[in-house]
């Protein structure tokens, strides 16, 4: 083992989080690639029917920790339990059908499948029958609007389309968790607040606990319940919404020292 | 034999190449790696067909697809699983070198000289005679062939396990990460691979009942040549060229004359090159899906 992984063996030591039913839970995580540390200790838990936020300035370790939460991304230290069971080591696929879905930055969807296949295939994929499948892809295509599109091509649908369709896909998996991966990446301004329905929707329907990771920061401090605010791969603060907006460290890591002056003029009586 | 004739047995051709294309293109479009193998389960099912000769034909067909079906999964548990994830060329090579021990195999099993599947041969009478020299088995052969491609289409686009072979066909890292189980898919490729290739050992010997340790390969090559030429990304376009390539073959057998017959071969390989180098990307493919040009 590395000089670095040892380290963070002993750091790993002091710090955990309570496993719980009804909770995800990543307890003590770091994450080294080539010697550098991309999450240090992290502790990170979404309740179901949560909506936690995730942001941090740009190589903070958001991406990381989602990875790690969905299995795309081993830990040197700590664990992750889904509802009480360990899942530090389970393949992604495993972590799918416990119930942990993960809609993806460009979609990820079968472009030569049709809108209401592609749907239909994140219940098939899941143990749901064909018949249950086909009716509750047909239910939520026509709560986001798709149905005039239901036979088309994925393909030829535009960009926000095609996210529409890739949280219907995860919605339809009936998931316990669900990560959002900048969903708004690539989208228009004009197309945000749809895609905010969307998700407002999603998060109403599945009755998941969601984690939410977008660069747009309104964006997720809108939607979330919870914000988790990671910063050179540790936690720099945690709170809601607004207490995150005041919080003058996070502004200094957004915008630096005159971002703190000015979060202080707008304070001043 | 007049140009009916002709056109006639090569539609006939054209359909046994179509279920050689299925066989490889299934597997292909799942894993992306080609079982250039895949003809020696044919071969081993023709020879099924001569061991099981005394008994009724009924059983002699069910062995036979049992046959090809058992050895397609054992191919797929020695070779495929332990390459998964390996470059398509190392499987390529892999099962080049299977198939050549395989033939070995079969040589030594059953001589060189082949043995003869007399199996429903009264399928060669001629139905409509005369110049168009119609006979039963291009029309058994054009029916199995139809009835096969529809309920394949029929469970890929109807059934569940068929949308999950889609989009695993599709992106295969994906269809995983939303809970596809791939095993499944995997096997049911190598399965249908297997009952495509009984159906070609079955019409293949009806017409050509001489099983020589050689079939396999010779069936295999020219119709993995009409997968490409179709368009290998695509079952449907992979099919036709399989389809294609019989058709030519068989009809450059009927222009040529007799003392050039040797030269079959090289004149289809010169087609196939030409409709490669003008289409690079297949046949079947829409032109706007070209190759990339470096």
């Amino acid at each position: 083992m590395s000089h670095l992984a040892d380290e963070l063996v002993q750091d790993a030591r002091a710090t955990t989080i309570p496993v719980a039913t009804d909770r995800l839970v990543c307890s003590g995580v770091s994450v080294a690639f080539a010697g550098v540390r991309a999450l240090d200790q992290v502790n990170f838990s979404v309740n179901r029917g949560e909506v936690v936020g995730l942001i941090g300035p740009n190589g903070a370790g958001k991406t990381t920790l989602l990875n790690v939460l969905t299995g795309f991304t081993e830990v040197v230290t700590g664990s992750v339990h889904l509802d009480g069971r360990d899942i530090t080591h389970l393949a992604p696929h495993r972590r799918a059908r416990l119930g942990l879905e993960r809609t993806f930055q460009h979609g990820r969807l079968f472009s030569g499948l049709t809108v209401r296949e592609n749907v239909e295939l994140g219940a098939i994929a899941v143990r749901v029958s064909k018949r249950k499948a086909r009716s509750t892809a047909a239910r939520l295509l026509a709560a986001l609007d798709l149905e005039k599109v239901a036979d088309v091509p994925v393909a030829q649908l535009s960009h926000g389309d095609q996210q529409h369709v890739s949280v219907a896909r995860a919605v339809a998996a009936a998931p316990r968790y669900l990560m959002f991966d900048e969903p708004a990446a690539g989208l228009p301004e004009g197309s945000l607040t749809q895609l905010g329905l969307v998700i407002e929707w999603a998060i109403k329907e599945s009755g998941a606990g969601i984690v939410l990771i977008d660069h747009n920061v309104d964006f997720v401090l809108n939607l979330s319940d919870r914000v988790v605010v990671l910063d050179y791969g540790k936690v720099l603060a945690e709170g809601s919404s607004d207490e995150i907006r005041q919080n003058v460290n996070v502004v200094s890591a957004y915008l630096g020292e005159a971002g703190v002056e000015n979060l202080a003029a707008s304070q001043a009586p | 034999m007049s140009w009916i004739g002709h056109l006639v047995n090569a539609v006939s051709l054209g359909v046994v190449y179509g279920l050689v294309a299925v066989s490889v293109g299934l597997v292909f479009g799942v894993l992306r790696q080609v079982n250039l193998a895949q003809g020696e389960v044919i071969a081993l099912g023709a020879y099924s067909l001569w061991m099981t000769r005394d008994l009724p034909v009924v059983v002699r067909i069910l062995v036979c697809i049992g046959v090809c079906v058992a050895m397609s999964l054992v191919i797929q548990v020695i070779i495929f699983r332990p390459l998964r994830g390996a470059s398509a060329l190392t499987t390529l090579i892999v099962t080049f070198g299977l198939s050549y021990a395989l033939e070995g195999v079969w040589t030594i099993v059953f001589g060189t000289n082949g043995q003869p599947v007399s199996m429903l041969s009264s399928l060669n009478q001629v139905v409509v005679g005369g110049n168009v020299g119609l006979r039963w088995i291009t029309l058994v052969e054009m029916g199995v062939g139809g009835i096969f491609f529809a309920l394949l289409v029929l469970v890929l686009y109807g059934s569940k396990i068929g949308v999950m072979m889609r989009a695993t066909a599709e992106d295969f890292r994906t269809a995983r990460i939303v809970g596809v189980r791939i095993d499944r898919v995997v096997t049911l490729a190598f399965v249908f691979g297997g009952v495509s290739a009984a159906m070609v050992a079955i019409l293949f010997t009806v017409q050509t009942p001489l099983v020589t340790p050689t079939l396999g390969f010779n069936l295999i090559t020219l119709g993995l040549v009409g997968t490409v030429l179709g368009g290998i990304d695509r079952l449907g376009r992979a099919t036709a060229g399989g389809f294609v390539v019989g058709f030519v073959n068989s009809m450059l057998g009927a222009i040529i004359p007799q003392e050039l017959l040797v030269f079959l071969p090289m004149l289809t390989f010169m087609f196939v090159i030409v409709m490669l180098v003008v289409r690079p990307a297949g046949l079947f493919t829409p032109k706007g899906s070209n190759v990339e040009r470096v």
